[in-house]
């Protein structure tokens, strides 16, 4: 498979038509979903308080609506604005901008709670033009300053991204640290060539203790069992919460989201049953 | 979908702009009222982030005056539903915001902001 970030610009790329298309791949979302699950579950946000996030390349919302989801308030930036506005129709909650992230971010210390990256962090190892403010490294080092400076400290940051190389990871763990940051790489599934998954985990302050970097998934490998093993492990962390925070939307706004959607001419939107909106039993 | 609660986080972050980049001023802008739901939690948690003087700044110039003048030691319940409505049911649709400092003009469209930099701009 090519790779989409030596195609061309990530705002030519994802342009109109990619942005549907992408949006609207059920495999795709479902990936994306399971990936956003498990970068919150890295995040290791302190259970039953409220948490303000940013959502680092958020597309057309695939991850944003996860957050919605898990009742986390949120803001997104995106540099392609075709992707944004699909996730505009999608009515996400979250507020949205405009944004190259490797021209760094002018959020007010400490804004943020945390932050996801689902599927981004790759695109910022290619020069997007000769100007000397545009390459690798530099935008690397204006992008995780400011992010770090944005975040809460203590706090975390989890980007889930395609590396290609050794060099890459190297490049990027070793600019995150010259901006503060602690923290380092998981790999979840390491031996699984479909199933692998890389993550960059990067911590604000707390050096000591309990910010020690976490482990990666072993095991389960083959891709379908893969998927229902990390959904299971989904519902017993949403039922393992409570307290202040909504988590799981209830019926009503389900309905309503439903019903929007159709009047878009969605298609595959389910039909309304009584189990709709209803809590989920764990399968196994 | 610019609400009070993010432009209440963002300064200027064009180059060499770092004093007096705080906040951005709105201008020209379309606003439209969207109900939320009211989540006195997170309105809590968030009070330690906000600057009280630019959030009631902005709401006034965008003709919103519930909020006192001076941050109120006592939270009550009046004083929240106003800072839920100001902070998450005011979005800012059209217009633009402007660096108090270095007029850096980001315009907003369709409640999307755009902060891309210019080359020269970039820091
Ligand atoms: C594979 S998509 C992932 C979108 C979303 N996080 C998800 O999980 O569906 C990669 C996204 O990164 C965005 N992106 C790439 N380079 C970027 C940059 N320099 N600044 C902001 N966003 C960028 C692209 O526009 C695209 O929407
Ligand atoms: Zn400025």
């Amino acid at each position: 498979m090519s790779r989409p970030e030596l195609i061309a610009p990530p705002e030519i790329y994802y342009g109109d038509s990619e942005a549907k298309k992408y949006t609207q791949n059920t495999r795709n979302q479902q990936i994306q979903a399971d990936m956003t699950y498990r970068a919150l579950e890295l995040l290791n946000l302190p259970p039953e308080e409220p948490a303000f996030l940013l959502d680092i390349g958020c597309g057309s919302g695939l991850s944003g609506e996860i957050l919605d989801q898990e009742g986390y308030a949120w803001v997104g930036v995106d540099i392609a604005p075709s992707m944004l506005e699909v996730a505009l129709e999608r009515e996400v909650e979250g507020d949205l901008f405009l944004q190259d992230i490797g021209q760094g971010f002018g959020f007010r210390p400490g804004s943020f709670d945390g932050a996801i990256s689902i599927s981004v962090l790759q695109w910022l190892l290619n020069a997007e033009t000769s100007h000397h403010t545009s390459s690798p490294p530099h935008r690397l080092h204006r992008f995780f300053t400011t992010l770090h400076s944005a975040l809460r400290n203590p706090s975390r940051a989890v980007f889930q991204f395609y590396p290609s190389s050794d060099d890459q990871i190297q490049l990027i763990t070793s600019t995150a640290q010259k901006a503060g940051f602690g923290g380092g790489i998981v790999v979840d599934y390491p031996n699984s060539k479909k199933a692998k998954k890389v993550f960059l985990c990067l911590f604000v302050g707390g050096g000591g203790g309990q910010q020690e970097i976490p482990k990666g998934l072993e095991g389960v490998e083959e891709e379908g069992s893969k998927v229902r093993f990390e959904r299971r492990r989904d519902r017993e962390r949403l039922r393992g919460k409570g307290g202040i925070r909504k988590k799981v939307k209830d019926k009503d706004w389900i309905l309503k989201k439903k019903e929007l959607y159709r009047r878009r001419g969605k298609e595959d939107v389910p039909r309304d049953s009584k189990y709709t909106g209803r809590k989920r039993k764990p399968v196994f | 979908m610019v609400r009070l609660v993010t432009h209440n986080l963002l300064a200027c972050h064009a180059k060499d702009c770092n004093t007096n980049n705080f906040p951005l001023v709105f201008q020209n802008v379309q606003l439209e009222i969207r109900e939320a739901e009211f989540n006195p939690g997170f309105i809590q948690s968030f009070l330690p982030k906000i600057e009280w003087n630019a959030l009631v700044k902005t709401a006034q110039e965008l003709g919103d005056t519930s909020l006192p003048i001076d941050q109120p030691e006592m939270i009550d319940d009046e004083l929240l539903k106003n800072l839920h409505h100001v902070l998450f049911e005011i979005h800012i649709v059209e217009g633009a915001m402007i660096c108090p400092n270095c007029k850096h003009n980001y315009p907003i469209s369709d409640g999307i902001p755009n902060m891309l930099l210019a080359e020269h701009e970039i820091a």
